[in-house]
């Protein structure tokens, strides 16, 4: 395994803690400046992109999803299977080189890799929109309710707690009879709740951070609050968002395998990785091929997820700036 | 502080009418009733149950009737499980599922911590990638998978440990259900407790805390720990809530008496009242860990305070 | 009543009375340690022991240990005497009449009489019951309009002309009666417990019962404890002490508890993933019986409804490779099936798709006719909806299906919903074709045909009506000669099939895993399995 930070070990610059010296000294100790200083977007993202380029593991995890995701969008043209061809020669035979089903094939006797891969194009884009949109809605939504704080956190707040409160399956179910069957609702339902822990979390650090010298010194020279949250606030959270967003991608995609149990996620002959999961336990001592063959697949994008995750956390630290 | 919780606990009043009157609606537009199941009834006798239920009144009378009897403490009886009312089931398994999350929590929060700490401390090191490499395993297999392999391992092949069952709460029957739920939940506490201390290990006031010549332990037990709890502690509250409910796959795994199921089955059979009495009961709960997690974070960073 | 049941039903459980009373006397000698428990797991968490409210197999047999019905049922389905100890019907089929045993007795020691059966009777029909299978009991005289709360309970065809005979009038001749009078919903109950308290009194501690058995303890999603009633009746023939129930839904939790020893029964159905191998592994333990249940698709016949050309139903019927769905895809014995009426039901529905017995390529020949003829074809595609609600075996078989049609030029677009919104769209119509699966009640053809005659739930639903049909499920209902009786079920089928109004697929079996360790359980089509019949071996 190589290393996730290989290029650069700072955290050695000037930078906001999470905590100050208050936890130290019993309050009233030197606080040294530190502001990070907002530089234009454009290269505030260069800078970033030249750290992420340095790290290797990172990199390497970056390469190797892109690979994942061109694999599984291309790669069912190459295959000599289709996604719902039936080999009524082959129920549920394991992996071999014989028949042209390489990783073998489910209990219908359709080809497990050309399942697979299809599955990756569902599960790989649900992750992808839902984690996007329970990032932007979820970080937005904790900064704005930690940074106004009073009544305003109270009521959003307690928004959040009703969205907790409410029963998930009926959620999904009264979206599906809204809105018909549709995949893109998959995305919705799934961003739907997973912005609640996010939006926990940010706000979290937003309370410790909103009262540190850096913000209010921002908040004194007249620095509009919209900026401060966009470029004070939540680039400092940045690395907890980051974590918590790789902690969601398995999430939604096994998520997504119970909203097909329901019957709004993905429909027969269509799979994602979480129905083959699914179905693979369910024959995991008979034909243990059926669980590993896509598990694989998403331990692989996981890892490199992590590994991408961290990287990115390091690139977009504003104290190594 | 003690305004302020009087003021949040009267907000949970509202909140908790919010929930119980969006859910009693929303779980009323879904497809399908109590008793549509595989034997179709004869109209005749589905009338009957309607009736017997009063589910042949409007919607807003069957609302108000619900809320009427809810005042009165009566959830009702369940639809599913006839002879038990509603209270009855979750006084009965609450006290299980209990037992069984937050035992899981305490051994994840024991286990994850210390992990996340040491992966940071010896950060990019074998330590570091053997901790958080178990940890990703812990989060990339669902317990679905993980908890029918320990209880074929240890329970049939092994023969260590019973295979399931409550057994009225015994030891041996805990271990396999408690670790299964405990796995992923270490994981996460992990990850993001290496996360957050990372970040407070690099913060100046730490350097400065190093600088005046504490030993190092005292620097990450001292002051980095508990700032670096608090995405942890933001994670908690909803979790625990989550985790003290149950999990209706590690119950049917281990055949374990627990009210993680309802929350499931209830929704599936449209067993109505059981539907609203675990979304009451989980609301309650969810609204309380957000109260005690934001009266933790004063705790953990004195800074933040709610008193504007 | 024709046997068509395959397996052999020879008088075996008298040799098993006598070990069993052997057993019963050995226990009274034996110390108090050598109890013997039976640990079944039943499948699911009973929804309710009333007898009358029950709603499948997982409270059924709980209930039927705790209430004897007049009629029972011995270890091999057979019906025998309960407290009836004789029954009689007279000439015209309208007036049944029972006697009911004067030695038994309520668990608290009152005396079982013929008013408590009327009571339970009325109680059963009363529309605040909500007895689930009240239209068995239509028959009898007033019942219908009592259930639809047009009539006053008192006015039901059912008296006792003195404490030990019960008469039942009926309204028209019934093959099947005895069947419902055998059910837990018609148990005698006791009045004089139930005019205190009518509603959730089967309590530990509370219910006064007149079975094997007395409920002892009930700790929901945990456990049920049964102990030997020492009031019933044939109390010195019952070898049990006690019997706990589990209910465990999942397959691979209950298969693990019985192989560590921990269950002596279990009837939560076998992994399917791996049938070949458990079979192997288990041997004589692992038990697969016929069941009295089919498994089908449901054609939507209206107008609308593509499905309404009668060309592409058999089409479809042509090209459905059915061994490859029960063979392949199952292989834990199904048995293929060209009707409705399961093979194994008695009352001797015969009768079958007229493509039964054709070779494969020769069907498909004919599929591919039949659908080029009502317009369809590879270039002009039929595109149908399939629904089925979420297992992994539904979704096996309905991935099958619409393989298997592909060829015809059918476009098969499949749907899965969570169970309750599967029957609704079912209940409502909104399908094209549906997943269904029909487990008796009783065991007998009506219960099947019954459901497709005008006003059934099947024809109902799926816009079936036939005149002819509906005559004669009527006439074979009032036939009470046996063969006379089968002959018109027959034909009454042979219609529905002819009309291709189904898909059947196949006769569902029923698991069980049973320990080397049981005595006297025996398999039955209906899955009922007394436990007063079962011993232990130390």
């Amino acid at each position: 395994m190589t290393s996730s930070h290989g290029a650069h070990d700072t955290h050695a610059a000037s930078g906001s803690a999470p905590a100050d010296d208050n936890h130290l000294q019993g309050g009233g100790g030197p606080n040294p400046p530190q502001a990070p200083v907002a530089q234009p977007g454009e290269s505030l993202a260069r800078e970033a992109w030249r750290r992420l380029r340095h790290n290797r593991a990172a990199m390497a995890s970056l390469i190797l999803l892109v690979a994942m995701a061109i694999i599984c969008i291309a790669g069912p043209w190459l295959l000599p299977w289709d996604l719902a061809e039936v080999d009524w020669e082959n129920f549920g035979t394991g992996p071999t080189l014989a028949n042209q089903h390489w990783l073998g094939t489910d209990a219908n006797g359709r080809d497990l890799l050309t399942r697979t891969l299809y599955g990756g194009r569902v599960s790989l884009s649900v992750a992808l929109v839902a984690t996007l949109v329970s990032l932007v809605i979820g970080v937005l939504y904790g900064a704005i309710s930690g940074y106004v704080g009073g009544r305003t956190d109270n009521l959003m707040m307690r928004f959040v707690d009703i969205m907790y409160s409410l029963p998930f399956m009926f959620l999904v179910i009264l979206l599906m009879v809204v809105f018909g069957r549709n995949i893109f609702l998959i995305y919705a339902a799934i961003g739907a709740v997973e912005w609640l822990d996010m939006a926990r979390i940010v706000r979290g650090q937003t309370l410790s951070l909103k009262r540190r010298e850096f913000i209010e010194a921002a908040h004194a020279l007249g620095v509009r609050d919209s900026k401060i949250i966009t470029r004070h606030l939540i680039p400092n959270s940045i690395g907890p968002v980051i974590i918590y967003v790789t902690l969601t991608v398995p999430k939604v995609i096994l998520l997504e395998s119970f909203l097909s149990f329901l019957g709004l996620g993905v429909q027969e002959p269509l799979t994602s990785w979480g129905v083959l999961i699914s179905e693979g336990t369910s024959n995991m001592q008979g034909a243990p091929w059926m669980l590993i063959v896509p598990a694989a697949f998403l331990a692989v994008t996981l890892f490199c997820l992590n590994f991408l995750g961290d990287g990115l956390r390091d690139a977009l630290d504003p104290r190594t700036r | 502080m003690l305004s302020y919780i009087a003021k949040r606990l009267a907000m949970a009043i509202p909140t908790l009418l919010i929930v119980i009157t969006a859910s009693f609606f929303l779980m009323r537009v879904a497809p399908g009733g109590p008793f549509d199941g595989e034997r179709q009834l004869p109209p005749e006798i589905e009338a009957n149950l309607m009736a017997a239920y009063h589910l042949d009144e409007p919607l807003p009378m069957q609302y108000l009737r619900y809320m009427g009897n809810l005042l009165q403490g009566d959830f009702g009886p369940s639809f599913k499980y006839k002879d038990f009312s509603v209270t009855d089931l979750i006084a009965q398994g609450f006290p299980v599922s209990l037992e069984l999350g937050g035992l899981a929590i305490l051994l994840a929060l024991l286990l994850g911590i210390p992990m996340g700490v040491m992966a940071a401390l010896k950060r990019n090191t074998t330590v570091d990638y053997l901790l958080m490499g178990t940890a990703l395993g812990g989060i990339a297999v669902p317990n679905f998978v993980i908890a029918p392999l320990m209880a074929l391992f240890f329970g049939v092949i092994l023969g260590w440990l019973p295979v399931g069952g409550w057994n009225g709460g015994a030891l041996p029957n805990l271990v396999l259900p408690v670790v299964a739920l405990a796995i992923q939940q270490i994981a996460y506490i992990a990850r993001m407790m290496r996360a957050s201390m990372i970040e407070v290990l690099g913060s100046h006031f730490i350097r400065t805390a190093r600088a005046k010549g504490l030993n190092e332990r005292q620097v990450i037990w001292r002051h980095a720990l508990r700032p670096a709890m608090l995405p942890v502690l933001s994670y908690l509250g909803p979790a625990i809530a989550g985790i003290i409910t149950g999990s209706v796959v590690i119950e049917q795994i281990f055949g374990l008496p627990g009210i993680g199921r309802y929350f499931v089955q209830g929704a599936l059979n449209r067993d109505y009242t059981l539907v609203m009495g675990t979304v009451v009961f989980y609301g309650i709960l969810i609204v309380l860990m957000n109260l005690i997690v934001d009266l933790l974070y004063s705790l953990f960073d004195p800074q933040i305070r709610y008193d504007d | 009543m024709t046997n068509t049941t395959p397996f052999p039903r020879p008088v075996r459980h008298h040799s098993l009375f006598k070990r069993a009373a052997l057993t019963a006397c050995l226990l009274t000698i034996a110390p108090l340690s050598m109890a013997a428990t039976l640990r079944i797991d039943n499948g699911a968490e009973p929804g309710t022991l009333d007898p009358q409210k029950t709603s499948g197999v997982w409270e059924t047999r709980i209930v039927r240990e705790l209430f004897e019905t007049l009629v029972s049922q011995d270890a091999t389905g057979e019906l025998v005497a309960g407290l009836a100890s004789r029954w009689d019907l007279s000439d015209d089929g309208l007036t049944w009449t029972f006697e009911l045993r004067d030695d038994a007795q309520w668990s608290d020691g009152e005396p079982i009489t013929a008013g408590d059966a009327v009571f339970s009777l009325r109680r059963l029909l009363r529309p605040e019951t909500t007895a689930h299978n009240a239209n068995l009991y239509y028959p009898i005289e007033n019942a219908r309009a009592i259930n639809a709360g047009e009539a006053a309970p008192e006015t039901l065809g059912a008296r006792a002309l003195d404490d030990h005979h019960l008469e039942i009038q009926l309204e028209r001749p019934t093959a099947w009666f005895l069947q419902a009078i055998a059910m837990p919903e018609a148990a005698p109950l006791p009045e004089h417990v139930l005019r205190e308290q009518d509603e959730r009194w089967v309590i530990p501690g509370r219910t006064v019962v007149s079975g094997a058995f007395t409920l002892s303890e009930w700790s929901p999603q945990d456990h049920i404890t049964l102990e030997k009633n020492p009031q019933f009746y044939a109390a010195d023939d019952v070898a049990l002490d006690e019997a706990i129930f589990y209910p465990l839904e999942e397959a691979s939790a209950a298969l693990n508890r019985f192989r560590t020893g921990a269950l002596d029964i279990s009837y939560t159905s076998v992994p399917g993933g791996r049938f070949e191998q458990l079979r192997r592994e288990l041997g004589e333990t692992l038990r697969v019986n016929p069941m009295v249940a089919e498994y089908f698709y449901m054609f939507n016949l209206r107008p609308e409804s593509p499905l309404s050309d009668i060309r592409v139903r058999e089409a479809l019927n042509l090209a459905t490779r059915r061994e490859v769905i029960t063979d392949q895809l199952l292989g834990m014995g199904q048995t293929p099936s060209y009707w409705l009426v399961p093979r194994v039901t008695a009352g001797g529905a015969e009768g079958a798709l007229p493509t039964a017995q054709m070779a494969m390529d020769e069907r498909m020949a004919r599929a591919r006719e039949l659908m080029q003829a009502a317009g369809f074809g590879p270039n002009n595609p039929l595109t149908l909806t399939l629904r089925y609600n979420t297992l992994e075996d539904h979704k096996k078989i309905a991935v099958a299906l619409a393989a298997m049609w592909k060829p015809l030029g059918v476009d098969v677009a499949l749907i899965n919903t969570e169970a309750a919104s599967h029957y609704a769209a079912i209940r409502e119509g909104d399908f094209q074709l549906a997943r269904y699966g029909m487990v008796a009640t009783i065991d007998d053809p009506y219960d099947f045909l019954g459901s497709y005659t005008t006003g059934g739930s099947s024809a109902l639903s799926s816009g079936y009506h036939n005149a002819d049909y509906d005559r004669l499920v009527e006439q074979s209902s009032e036939t009470i000669d046996p063969s006379a009786r089968a002959e018109l079920l027959t034909r009454a089928q042979q219609h529905l099939l002819d009309d291709y109004a189904l898909l059947p697929l196949y006769d569902y079996v029923n698991t069980a895993l049973v320990s080397e360790r049981v005595h006297g359980w025996a398999p039955t089509p209906m899955d009922v399995h007394p436990l007063r019949y079962i011993s232990l071996e130390e």
